[in-house]
C-alpha cells in the first residue's frame, strides 16, 4: 500500500511562545488565524450543541451533528481560505465548515427551523443544503457521493475555463462505498482535474462499523488504484489538517487530483433522528473524547502562548451570547410563505 | 432549402451552437475519435478537439454528475446517453439532482445542460436498446423533455435546447434518424420548447403522438381520409411542459381523442393527456378517450413477431381512429 503521510511536515506542537510558533507556521498562517480558529471552535460547539437541544424542544425538525469533525473542516477550510482560489463541495455532516465559511450564527439557526431568509436554499432542503455560491459552496444532495462526481465536473469546468480554481470534494467514509466515487475519481485521474478528495472517516456509516464496509483499514489505499496519491491523517488534529490539506491543494494545482483521509470520530448518533446506543460502544465513544478538538487545539494554543485563557473564555461567553440571540431571532422568524411553492422551479430565459 | 435526415440535423445544430458558444461541449461513450456510435459527431474532434468533444468512461452516473457539476461552473454540457438503455446508472443525477438543483438552491445555481438520448424501438434492438424512457422524466418537475419528429424539428429544438438554461432530456427516436427526411433551413433558425404542432388538420378525431409513432399517425390518417374520416393529428414535440392548449383546442373541435405512443401504456404520456381531456373537455367528447400505446412488457422483445406485437402500426392506428369515428 502507497501511503505517505504528510503529518511528518506538521509544526510540532510543542513551541512554548508565539514567536517560536510563529517561525513553524507555514508563512501563510499568522498566530491571529489560529486564534480565531479557537473562537470558531467554539461557536460551532456551541451552535452545535444548541441545535441539538432545539431538537429535542421540537423546534428543529433534523440536524447532523459534526462533533468530532471540527478540526478536520476547521483546517481544511482555513487551508482553502489562504491557497488560492478554491471551490467547496461539503457534505451533510459540515455544520463547522458551512459556518466558519462565513454564515451568521442567525443564519445557521434560520436554516436549522426552517425559516424565512435560510441562506442555502430558502428552507426547501434539510438545513444548510443548497448552495453558498458568495462562500464558494455547493452542496446539493443527501444521496451519497452525488457530490463526488459533480465536483470533478466543476473542477473539469475550471479546467476547461483556464481558471486557476481547486475544487475541495468532501465525503464520509458511507460514501466511499458508491459506485459514483469510483467513478468521480477515475475521471479525475484521467484528466489531472485539481481536486482534493477529502475523506472524513469517523468509521461509521450511520450505524454500520467500517470493517461492514470495506476490508482495508484506509479509504486512502484505494489513491493507488486510481493513480494518485493517498494520506491518511489524524483528522482530530487540526494543524495536521491545515498541513494535508495545504500540500493536497498545491499537489491538485500543480499535477492532479490526490486523496486526504482524515480520521475522525463522530461523538454524536448520525442524527437527531438516531439512537446510537444500538450499535456503539459507550466506553470507547468515552475514550474517544480526550482527543475532542474543541478541547484540545484551544488548550495547545493556550499552552503555546498563542491564546491566553482569557481569550478562551471570553470565546466561550460570546459564543453563548450570539447563540442565545441567534436561537430567540430564528424562533421569531416567519417561515417561508407558502405561496412561494413553486418559485424557482425553472429558469426564465436562456443564453 | 435542403433535404436532410433527421441525425444530420442534430448534427448540424450541435456543429452550429459548438461554433456559436465556446462554452458548449459534448461528452459521452464514443463522441470522439468514432464520432458516436449514430454519428451525431461525426468529425467534431477534428474541428473542436478532444477537450470540446470528450470521450468518456463507460460510467453514466459520472457521465451526467460531471456534466451537471461543469454546469454549475457555467460550461454549457451536451452529455449523450449511447442508447436510452443505458440511462439508467444516472438516473439519481438527472431525477434526483438535476431536476432539483434551481429549485434547491432557491434559484441559485442554474443547469444549462441538454442531455442527449437516443430511444425508442422498431430496430431489433431487443429489451436493452429499444426502450422507451420518457415517462419517468416525464413525471420529474424541474425538467424538460423534448421529443422532435422531423429533422426541421430537431435542429431547431436542438439549438433551443442548448441555449436553454434549464435542464433538457432531448429524446431522440433511433428509427427517425435515418428514416424520416425533411427540408431544414439554411438560415440560422430555432423553435421554441412547449409548442405542439397541428401535422394535419382534421374534424373528426383529434390523434395525440410525437416521435417515430406521429409519423405512423400521419399514415393512418391518410388511409381513413380514403374512408370520408377526418382526423387530426398533434405532434406534441415538446413533452415538458405539455402544450395543454393545443390539444385541448383539437379535442374541442373534434369531440374525440386517441392518443398514441410506443411507450408502455401505464403511466405514460397518454394516461396524462387523457386525464386533461377528461378534466377540461369532459363537455365536448363524443367518445370515450382512447390509447393506444406500448403494452405492460418491459420494451420490445428481440424477435421480430414479438417486436412487431409491441410497436403500434399504422394500421392498428387507422382502426382506432375508426372506431372513434363510428360513435
Amino acid at each position: 500500500m502507497t501511503q505517505a503521510n504528510v503529518t511528518d511536515a506538521e509544526p510540532a506542537g510543542i513551541a512554548t511562545t508565539n514567536a517560536s510558533i510563529e517561525a513553524q507556521l507555514p508563512q501563510e498562517l499568522a498566530p491571529a488565524d489560529l486564534v480565531e480558529v479557537c473562537r470558531q471552535m467554539i461557536l460551532v460547539r456551541t451552535m452545535d450543541e444548541r441545535i441539538w437541544m432545539m431538537n429535542r424542544q421540537g423546534k428543529v425538525p433534523i440536524a447532523a451533528s459534526c462533533q468530532g469533525h471540527e478540526a478536520a473542516q476547521l483546517g481544511s477550510l482555513l487551508a482553502a481560505q489562504k491557497n488560492g482560489d478554491c471551490f467547496l463541495f461539503p457534505y451533510y455532516r459540515d455544520l463547522a465548515l458551512k459556518m466558519a465559511a462565513g454564515l451568521t450564527p442567525r443564519q445557521v439557526m434560520l436554516s436549522f427551523m426552517g425559516k424565512e431568509g435560510e441562506p442555502y436554499s430558502g428552507a426547501r432542503q434539510f438545513p444548510l443544503q443548497g448552495a453558498d455560491l458568495p462562500r464558494n459552496i455547493i452542496q446539493i444532495s443527501n444521496v451519497v457521493a452525488a457530490g463526488l462526481t459533480q465536483s470533478v465536473g466543476y473542477a473539469l469546468a475550471c479546467k476547461m475555463m483556464g481558471d486557476d480554481t481547486v475544487t475541495l470534494c468532501y465525503f464520509g467514509d458511507g460514501a466511499s462505498s458508491q459506485g459514483e466515487t469510483h467513478e468521480a475519481m477515475n475521471f479525475a485521474a484521467i484528466h489531472k482535474l485539481p481536486v482534493v478528495f477529502i475523506c472524513e472517516n469517523n468509521k461509521y456509516a450511520i450505524s454500520t462499523p467500517q470493517a461492514s464496509q470495506m476490508v482495508v483499514s484506509d479509504v486512502a489505499a484505494r489513491a493507488e488504484g486510481y493513480g494518485f496519491p493517498g494520506f491518511v491523517i489524524d483528522g482530530m488534529d487540526f494543524m495536521a489538517c491545515y498541513e494535508a490539506t495545504r500540500e493536497g491543494i498545491q499537489h491538485a494545482r500543480s499535477v492532479g487530483p490526490v486523496l486526504v483521509e482524515m480520521k475522525v470520530e463522530r461523538f454524536m448518533p448520525h442524527t437527531t433522528d438516531d439512537d446510537d446506543r444500538r450499535y456503539r460502544d459507550r466506553d470507547a465513544l468515552e475514550e474517544a473524547r480526550q482527543f475532542d478538538p474543541v478541547a484540545v487545539f484551544p488548550a495547545q494554543m493556550v499552552q503555546q502562548g498563542v491564546a491566553t485563557q482569557e481569550q478562551i473564555d471570553e470565546f466561550r461567553s460570546d459564543a453563548m451570547r450570539q447563540v442565545n440571540d441567534a436561537t430567540d431571532f430564528a424562533d421569531a422568524a416567519a417561515p417561508p410563505d407558502a405561496s412561494t411553492i413553486s418559485d424557482h422551479l425553472y429558469v426564465e430565459g436562456g443564453a | 432549402m435542403p433535404e436532410m435526415t433527421l441525425i444530420e440535423a442534430v448534427r448540424s445544430a450541435l456543429h452550429e451552437e459548438m461554433e456559436r458558444d465556446q462554452r458548449v461541449f459534448v461528452m459521452g461513450e464514443d463522441v470522439g475519435q468514432r464520432g458516436g456510435v449514430f454519428l451525431a459527431t461525426q468529425g467534431f474532434i477534428e474541428d473542436f478537439g478532444p477537450e470540446r468533444v470528450m470521450d468518456t468512461p463507460l460510467a453514466e452516473a459520472s457521465i451526467m454528475g460531471i456534466a451537471l457539476g461543469a454546469a454549475f461552473r457555467g460550461m454549457r454540457p451536451i452529455p449523450e446517453v449511447q442508447f436510452s438503455d443505458f440511462v439508467w446508472p444516472s438516473v439519481n443525477q438527472l431525477i434526483g439532482e438535476a431536476a432539483r438543483v434551481h429549485y434547491g438552491t432557491n434559484g441559485a445555481l442554474r443547469v444549462p445542460m441538454t442531455v442527449r438520448i437516443p430511444y425508442g424501438g422498431g430496430i431489433r434492438g431487443g429489451l436493452f436498446h429499444s426502450q422507451n424512457v420518457e415517462s419517468l422524466f416525464f413525471h420529474t418537475p424541474g425538467l424538460l423533455v423534448v421529443t422532435p419528429s422531423t429533422p426541421y424539428e430537431a435542429k431547431g429544438l436542438l439549438k433551443s435546447a442548448i441555449r436553454d438554461d434549464n435542464p433538457v432530456i432531448f429524446l431522440e427516436h433511433k428509427k427517425t434518424y435515418r428514416l424520416v427526411r425533411g427540408e431544414v433551413p439554411d438560415e440560422e433558425y430555432t423553435l421554441p420548447i412547449g409548442p405542439a404542432d397541428i401535422k394535419r388538420v382534421g374534424s373528426d378525431v383529434t390523434v395525440v403522438s410525437y416521435g417515430l409513432s406521429m409519423h405512423y399517425c400521419l399514415a393512418a390518417a391518410a388511409s381513413v381520409a380514403d374512408d370520408g374520416i377526418s382526423a387530426e393529428v398533434v405532434d406534441l414535440r415538446t413533452l415538458k411542459p405539455l402544450d395543454t392548449e393545443t390539444i385541448l383546442q383539437s379535442v374541442q373541435k373534434t369531440g374525440k381523442l386517441l392518443v398514441v405512443h410506443e411507450d408502455n401504456i401505464s403511466g405514460g404520456i397518454g394516461a396524462e393527456i387523457a386525464a386533461l381531456a377528461a378534466d377540461e373537455a369532459f363537455e365536448y367528447l363524443d367518445a370515450p378517450i382512447a390509447r393506444l400505446c406500448g403494452p405492460d412488457v418491459p420494451t420490445m422483445p428481440f424477435a421480430q413477431t414479438l417486436e412487431d406485437a409491441y410497436m403500434p402500426s399504422p394500421e392498428a392506428i387507422a382502426s382506432e381512429i375508426r372506431r372513434l369515428a363510428a360513435y
